[in-house]
């Protein structure tokens, strides 16, 4: 065994969905602080993996370990929150009535039980933190504007805000660029990249434009199962690589 | 929009004037100004507008419901009922023996032969013994409804009932309990339900003056019920019951146990609910088990449909509007009156998304739009073009 210590264990880790197998004997170790970017084709079992490691779903058998000895598969989604895992959606998901300092102030870390959102008032130290926050994701003139009215653009980047206002260990961040223009992609990369060192941050893209930017170490999802890990050059000469996924993008386009 | 910040000067001045009207201005056109006047409100009058107010009082939960959590619930009716069977199980033990019967027990307890069944009591079933107090009777007016509402909410969102299966369970289980009720051995007088009462705190129940100290008291329960709200709206409880009504995953994901804030929610409402029902038994001089039927949870659905929902005072808008138009209607054409309250219902959902109090705004938009399109479309179209083609080129 090594003593290295890992922030994200998954071993063994199988889930079924009706005969299909979703995930498949998956192992993934997370370093504090990583920033790793997972690939593989639609139904390598990405999305399932996240709803894994957030408690939306529970595997069927294998260790889903958070830090040292936390066990997640125990846990239903907002313990496992608590715990500092935060989880951006694919589509983005705001709430679209509130304002952008509203969305970001219900996402501060800190209390939330009925008894204390029904008393508790926002403090000068809260506002600072929204106020720190809304810079960096670069929307501190929309504070005001209903999330509904953003781009976007700017709505991915308000949920990726809200998830920093939790202050978490772990970043889960699905498809960030998806929709995005150039411009906007890169800014998001640049975003993803500068937060990575404080938080460890797993993103889920098919961009692979945006992959080359921000990645260190790619994963290969195929079938449930790592296909193989390694750097972005590593990842794209591997020939099974090539075969399951790039090569049939190649085709396509 | 949905103002949830404190509350400002011109809604303070017009919650007082509202307030003024409903408990000062019309109880004393009704006891002092002269019959013939055209400004007097005859007791007949005064009466309706109490039953009115207290369906406001209900259509302000089932908007809290749906219009500011999501919950689509289909059996708030149920709630109004039970608040309503607690405070009329107080008036039938007021009646005395001045029931057809002649007899302390109330007239169907006797009908019905329950001393057979409860000897040791001389016929009244144990758990209405302490409904003789006023003030007992009072508190199960809260008790019930929140413990059925606790009850029913724990199960349903701790099992993650959502969206279309709540509404359907919620209808399910307010038919479960008309059926339970109009059953004679469930001890709540069958299809008859409790009337005939005579006394409300030792005043005659049929009296002018208690008529309008009625009205008075369901004035008093809506002004309450809508400070509360307007309270509730504008705390960070408020924003995350909003939040949940337009992405509950999203908060699920930050840590709130979602499930937690839906049942603190249910329960409020259901309190509320059941005050509004209270008040409306006395007023109307019956509770049977057709009043939990439901039709009348979906009636209610209709009133803040009508009115706009979402929003504090369009249920009371609508609540009040529906039934001032059904009170006309089922006068001139009974027949037709379910006819037009779907007829009501298809045309704000499909034409009036944000009801009658969203009307103002949604005029203005239409007029703003078609001002622009015969006004200054010309001028605008070749520079809006411009603006276009030099964000693709970027």
């Amino acid at each position: 065994m090594t003593q290295k210590q890992f922030i994200l264990t998954l071993e063994g880790v199988n889930k079924t969905f009706d005969g299909f197998k979703a995930i498949n004997d998956l192992n993934l170790y997370m370093d504090e602080g990583e920033l790793r970017v997972i690939i593989g084709p639609n139904g390598a079992g990405k999305s399932t993996m996240l709803d894994i490691i957030t408690g939306r779903t529970r595997p069927d058998k294998g260790k889903v370990e958070f830090g040292k000895d936390t066990d997640l598969t125990k846990l239903n989604e907002y313990q496992i929150n608590r715990l500092g895992i935060g989880r951006k959606f694919q589509t983005p998901s705001v709430y679209i009535e509130h304002t952008v300092f509203e969305n970001v102030w219900l996402s501060l870390e800190g209390s939330r039980t009925v008894w204390s959102t029904l008393f508790s008032r926002i403090t000068s130290a809260q506002r600072e933190r929204i106020h720190e926050v809304l810079k960096t994701i670069g929307l501190v003139d929309k504070a005001q504007t209903k999330a509904g009215s953003l781009a976007h653009g700017q709505k991915q980047w308000l949920e990726i805000g809200m998830l920093l206002a939790q202050n978490p260990k772990l970043l889960l961040v699905d498809e960030p660029a998806a929709g995005m223009t150039d411009e906007e992609t890169a800014k998001t990369g640049e975003l993803l990249m500068s937060l990575a060192g404080k938080h460890s941050i797993i993103v889920i893209e098919h961009d692979m434009v945006f992959v080359r930017q921000i990645a260190r170490k790619v994963t290969v999802l195929h079938q449930g199962n790592v296909l193989c890990e390694g750097t972005v050059d590593e990842v794209q000469a591997d020939e099974r690589v090539i075969e399951v996924y790039l090569g049939r993008k190649k085709k396509a386009a | 929009m949905l103002s949830n910040k404190s509350i400002s000067k011109r809604e303070l001045l017009l919650l007082v004037i509202a307030a003024l009207i409903g408990i000062v201005v019309l109880p004393c056109l009704n006891a002092f100004v002269p019959p013939a006047s055209f400004f007097h409100v005859s007791n007949f009058s005064i009466n309706i507008y109490g039953k009115y107010l207290c369906y406001a009082v209900l259509a302000i939960g089932v908007n809290l419901l749906w219009g500011y959590t999501g919950l689509l619930s289909l059996g708030q009716a149920l709630f109004f009922s039970l608040g309503g069977y607690a405070l009329g199980m107080h008036l039938m033990l007021m009646i005395g023996k001045l029931g057809q019967y002649k007899s302390d027990l109330p007239d169907f307890m006797v009908f019905l032969e329950f001393i057979k069944r409860f000897p040791e009591t001389g016929g009244l079933p144990p758990h209405w013994i302490p409904f003789r107090s006023f003030w007992f009777a009072a508190a199960m007016v809260v008790v019930v409804p929140a413990v059925v509402s606790f009850v029913f909410g724990w199960l349903a969102f701790r099992s993650r009932i959502k969206g279309v299966y709540f509404s359907i369970l919620s209808q399910a289980l307010t038919y479960a309990a008309t059926l339970m009720f109009f059953r004679n051995d469930f001890t709540f007088g069958g299809n008859n339900g409790l009337t005939d009462f005579k006394f409300i705190l030792g005043h005659e129940i049929n009296s002018a003056a208690t008529k309008r100290g009625l009205f008075i008291a369901s004035a008093v329960l809506l002004l309450a019920v809508y400070v509360v709200c307007r309270w509730l709206t504008s705390t960070k409880f408020g924003l995350i019951q909003r939040a949940i009504r337009d992405s509950e995953n999203r908060v699920l994901f930050s840590g709130y146990a979602t499930a937690n804030f839906k049942l603190f929610v249910f329960v409020l409402s259901g309190i509320i609910c059941g005050l509004g029902g209270a008040l409306f038994v006395p007023q109307v001089g019956i509770i049977n088990p057709s009043e939990m039927a439901p039709d009348k949870s979906l009636e209610a659905v209709v009133w803040c449909a009508v009115g706009g929902r979402g929003n504090l005072l369009g249920p009371i808008l609508g609540a009040v509007g529906c039934n001032a138009l059904k009170s006309y209607a089922t006068h001139s054409f009974a027949e037709q009156w379910p006819y037009i309250l779907g007829g009501l219902f298809i045309f704000a959902t499909l034409f009036m998304p944000k009801g009658l109090i969203g009307l103002p705004a949604q005029l203005m938009e239409i007029k703003r739009k078609f001002t622009r399109k015969n006004g200054d479309a010309a001028p605008q179209t070749a520079p809006a073009d411009v603006a276009f083609e030099s964000a693709t080129k970027e």
